[in-house]
């Protein structure tokens, strides 16, 4: 489905990202690791078209493509980001469909916002999600994992073929990673393809199937969760192993 | 539901009007008369009205500063046309057209090409004010041509008991409140003003929906101009200078919030009453008129003050 080749990335002198290899297939969840500096977060916007790679080629079913944002979406890409990208003045629900709103005909020509519908499929998404968020909440008011809850809904609503996911268990409680973990393991289910950043080991071990690692930009491992150990991955990421 | 966690900025608005109108009608015997009643709900008509423009803008984190010199230069434009012969139809049109123009140059500036909006208004401002000098080659219009009786009746008139500029006012909130709760433009409004890179990332078109709000802004203030030159009678080059101020006081006692995100029709007309309110209070209790400006200019700042209290210490930096 997605596939990067050599690409780099300079920010003036500095070296973000240099000569990555990348191969997502659908419904293959991949944990990507690293320090912080590493790469991961300027890897993740090159895939999600906010940041145009300075070298190297994308590829999307094989066919090189631009990525814009817009463009990134339409082929089925979907980013949740770390800063969670919300509307803190508005409600989940008004968050959750932001830019793709449902209306109605009033009278059967005036189109308004369906708040009904939208309601009622946001507390469906928030009930998949085994989560506790009311649609009618405003932002402001969640909690770390409710705001993450919101978040994940949206980006599912377009139902993704590609979710980009940036830390998505950094600031929820235990019970609420595991319902994370467990919604990453329904998507792939569904064929979903995931690329997973995430500093907590344990749960990158728990669904990822395959583990890349980022040290300075480059890529030092790319195999199989099962071939792999957190304590070779933790030595990957701090240099005490140079690739494996 | 934003409608419900805004209520009590608007209720405690219209609770604060009340009492009031409540004190001044037991202390000053002409306040409660029909008369002082008809008119003080007219004058705070015309305030209200670009009021409602005003929420908006300010509801995506903007402000216009130019309402005042848009409404002189949409005056002066359509006093000019009718004193050369137009019909009102036409003459309305030339006005709201200038207003128009305004409100374009505003909001592609903000919205397009990312300049702050508080400079480009300022600078519209000064503009507008200047072309409706250059314009009226600063003379006083009362002639009004052949449509001066249709002019006087429309911004001066009333129709079953209230005034003209009131009707239009309760037809234009009603239609913003509705904007507001129903259409996806206001939606993303709110979004802008809550969070701008997020709406970016979420496909709402930015730049349109802030060019946009100050067309709505511009337009609005141009209708008041227009039924304001028919109350006056004659129209100056100073017509609404400083309205600006009581303009931006009243979006933002209404629940307004200049960081942005936040903003609702009622409000807006509920704080364009209270200062109005304040305003006949003072000249009913014989207070110098000079002393208005004071009041005014305290309120935004003492409603600024009950926003913060009222949002908890959490943005204080």
């Amino acid at each position: 489905m997605l596939e990067l080749r050599s690409v780099g990335m300079h920010f003036g002198a500095v070296e973000a990202l240099a000569d990555v290899d990348l191969k997502l297939g659908d419904g293959e969840v991949v944990g990507l690791m690293g320090d912080n500096g590493a790469g991961k977060s300027t890897l993740l916007k090159i895939v999600a078209g906010n940041f145009a790679p300075t070298s190297g080629r994308v590829l999307w079913d094989g066919a090189d493509v631009d990525l814009s944002p817009l463009s990134a979406r339409e082929l089925g890409i979907e980013a949740v980001y770390q800063d969670l990208a919300l509307c803190d003045n508005l409600s989940a629900a008004a968050n959750v469909f932001l830019g793709r709103e449902l209306s109605r005909r009033l009278f059967g020509v005036l189109p308004v916002l369906d708040h009904a519908a939208m309601r009622r499929k946001s507390t469906e998404l928030f009930a998949e999600l085994g989560s506790d968020t009311r649609a009618e909440d405003l932002v402001r008011q969640m909690s770390g994992g409710q705001r993450q809850a919101v978040a994940i809904a949206r980006a599912r609503l377009s139902s993704p073929r590609l979710m980009l996911l940036d830390e998505p268990t950094a600031a929820i409680s235990v019970r609420q990673i595991a319902e994370v973990l467990e919604l990453i393991r329904s998507l792939r289910e569904q064929a979903v393809g995931i690329l997973l950043i995430s500093h907590r080991m344990s749960d990158v071990f728990a669904v990822a199937d395959r583990i890349v690692v980022l040290r300075r930009g480059r890529k030092v491992t790319d195999k199989p969760t099962a071939d792999s150990s957190p304590e070779e991955v933790t030595a990957l990421i701090t240099g005490a192993i140079e690739a494996a | 539901m934003t409608g419900l966690r805004r209520a009590p900025q608007s209720l405690w608005v219209v609770l604060t009007v009340a009492t009031l109108a409540g004190v001044m009608s037991l202390v000053s015997e002409p306040f409660a008369s029909a008369d002082n009643i008809f008119n003080v709900s007219r004058n705070f008509a015309f305030i209200g009205l670009i009021a409602l423009g005003q929420t908006a803008v300010i509801a995506t984190g903007g402000i216009d500063l130019s309402v005042g010199s848009v409404m002189g230069l949409a005056g002066i434009v359509t006093g000019l046309a009718l004193g050369s012969g137009q019909p009102l139809a036409l003459a309305a049109a030339a006005g709201l057209g200038c207003a128009l123009l305004c409100g374009l140059v505003n909001g592609t500036l903000v919205g397009y090409l990312r300049l702050s909006p508080f400079v480009v208004t300022l600078g519209m401002l000064s503009v507008a004010r200047s072309l409706a000098l250059v314009v009226s080659n600063n003379r006083m219009i009362h002639d009004f041509g052949p449509d001066e009786d249709l002019v006087l009746a429309l911004g001066g008139g009333r129709f079953l008991g209230l005034a003209n500029p009131v009707w239009l006012l309760l037809v234009a909130a009603l239609g913003v409140a509705g904007w507001f709760r129903y259409s996806r433009q206001a939606r993303y409004v709110l979004a802008v003003g809550g969070n701008e890179v997020s709406a970016r990332l979420a496909g709402v078109p930015v730049a349109r929906v802030k060019l946009t709000v100050y067309v709505l802004s511009s337009l609005l203030a141009g209708a008041s101009a227009i039924l304001m030159i028919g109350w006056l009678g004659a129209v100056t080059n100073a017509l609404g200078q400083g309205y600006e101020l009581r303009v931006i006081a009243s979006a933002v006692i209404g629940g307004a919030n200049l960081m942005g995100g936040e903003g609702g029709a009622f409000g807006a007309v509920a704080g364009a009453a209270l200062i109005e309110l304040i305003r006949n209070s003072l000249l009913l209790l014989g207070v110098d008129p000079y002393w208005q400006g004071a009041f005014v200019g305290g309120s935004i700042i003492v409603a600024m003050l009950v926003e913060r209290v009222r949002r908890g210490r959490q943005t204080t930096g």
